[in-house]
């Protein structure tokens, strides 16, 4: 299939504006005041009075420290598993039905599970973890059985020592897969995390804020808060995916003549 | 120093690749022969990354090799792979220049350069291996044409210098240009 020209600035702009007037039209037309669909700009003006109150910055310190815990040690846990499960059947083996189970649940069913072992407030690290988990596990084994083999034989040729095998053969065959999971586990932390935060409610946190919202009726603050969500999610995504990239150039020696 | 191969069988399936294949390399020779005649698959019995069904090679040491494909890391320029397994980097960088390359593409990635350049990156990681006794040189002229195949010719001949050689080519002229014995492999006959 031929690849998709990459849209110009003016056509993006142009999607967005039209995305907005539909929007705006929607909430026009079920009125009562944004009850139900609150408008662009009564989002944006719950968005521009939250702002500038600490709560909102500790809500989203709270949130964001603890869904970016669980999620930095899925990455250490998946890198490990990862590694031991292309070295070893066996581990391949053990680990595959919890991974499976965790992948099938239900988010709610894991949170209420979750809040009988651990309490509220470190409830998202929990949910993030095990949500993330699989997603870096796979990538990291996706990566390692990727990893050109014919490298691995010259290496072996000409008994490279295991930090050049690492950094030159190992490390760039499994950075693509291990950068794409990252970035979309980043993605799936945040939903899972604050989708914890809905059910467990801990005090200063984005998702009891956001419950707030629905149970007071305040519809632009869920949409204000939802608009929050994503953008953290977008922007430390992209962040994510920058980090990896001077990562891999720093680990792997590669040249960018 | 030589390399004693003595009775090697290979079968692949039903097909058999190598049957009693006898040879002593005692320095450098041309192994030459129809395709599929076993040349390739004697090379990596001798680097041990195929095992032989029978028969014995004692006496390879530490081994540097051309393989078929150029095997180069595509991110690192030619003489970082070069220097992969040691080495200095004034010397792979000299030797890159003798060989056509331009100051331009010593900066280039291994995955920016033509198939040639890669040949010759792959050629010389071989030659200039440190503590290699054994070279084993699959197709090393690929890609390159008569000049440069000359020049390649002459650096093989000056680097492997004192080191048990066995560089598999299909190039007569090639083969003439090393100035080297040869050696002819037959097919195993099916019959």
């Amino acid at each position: 299939m031929a690849r998709e020209p990459k849209s110009k600035p003016w056509q993006t702009a142009l999607v967005l504006l039209f995305w907005l007037a539909v929007w705006q039209a929607l909430a026009m037309g079920l009125g009562h005041g944004g009850l139900f669909l609150a408008t662009p700009w009564q989002t944006l003006r719950a968005l521009a009075v939250q702002l500038p109150t600490a709560a909102f910055w500790r809500r989203i310190a709270f949130s964001s420290l603890r869904i970016l815990a669980g999620f930095g040690l899925a990455v250490v846990c998946g890198l490990a598993l990862g590694a031991a499960g292309a070295r070893w059947a066996w581990v391949r083996r053990l680990i595959a039905p919890p991974l499976a189970l965790i992948r099938a649940m239900p988010v709610a069913s894991f949170v209420i599970l979750a809040l009988l072992w651990v309490s509220s407030a470190n409830l998202s690290v929990v949910v993030s973890f095990t949500h993330v988990l699989p997603v870096i596990y796979a990538g990291v084994a996706g990566g390692i059985a990727d990893t050109d083999r014919q490298l691995l034989e010259m290496a072996a040729v000409y008994r490279l020592p295991l930090a050049k095998r690492l950094r030159y053969i190992w490390l760039p065959g499994v950075f693509p897969s291990f950068c794409e999971s990252c970035i979309a586990a980043m993605g799936m932390c945040w939903k899972s995390g604050v989708s914890a935060e809905v059910i467990g409610l801990p005090d200063h946190s984005v998702g009891d804020a956001l419950y707030r919202a629905k149970i007071t009726l305040t519809t632009p603050d869920v949409f204000a808060w939802t608009l929050v969500i994503v953008l953290l999610s977008a922007a430390l995504s992209a962040a994510a995916a920058a980090a990896l990239r001077r990562a891999k150039r720093a680990l792997c020696g590669e040249v960018t003549a | 120093m030589s390399i004693e191969i003595r009775g090697l069988c290979k079968q692949f399936g039903p097909k058999a690749v190598l049957q009693n294949f006898t040879l002593t390399v005692r320095g450098p020779l041309v192994l030459m022969g129809p395709s599929g005649c076993g040349k390739t698959t004697l090379l990596r019995i001798l680097m041990g990354l195929e095992t032989p069904d029978a028969g014995s090679v004692a006496g390879a040491g530490r081994i540097a090799a051309v393989f078929q494909e150029n095997r180069l890391c595509p991110q690192l320029t030619a003489a970082d792979n070069i220097t992969l397994p040691g080495g200095s980097r004034a010397a792979a960088v000299r030797e890159l220049r003798a060989l056509g390359f331009a100051e331009a593409e010593l900066a280039l990635p291994a995955a920016r350069l033509s198939g040639g350049q890669m040949r010759r990156a792959a050629l010389l990681r071989a030659l200039l291996c440190p503590g290699a006794q054994t070279l084993l040189l699959d197709e090393p002229f690929t890609g390159m044409d008569a000049g440069l195949t000359a020049q390649a010719a002459a650096a093989i001949v000056r680097l492997a210098a004192g080191r048990d050689t066995v560089l598999v080519t299909h190039d007569a002229e090639a083969a003439a240009c090393l100035g080297w014995p040869v050696v002819r492999m037959q097919p195993v006959s099916s019959g």
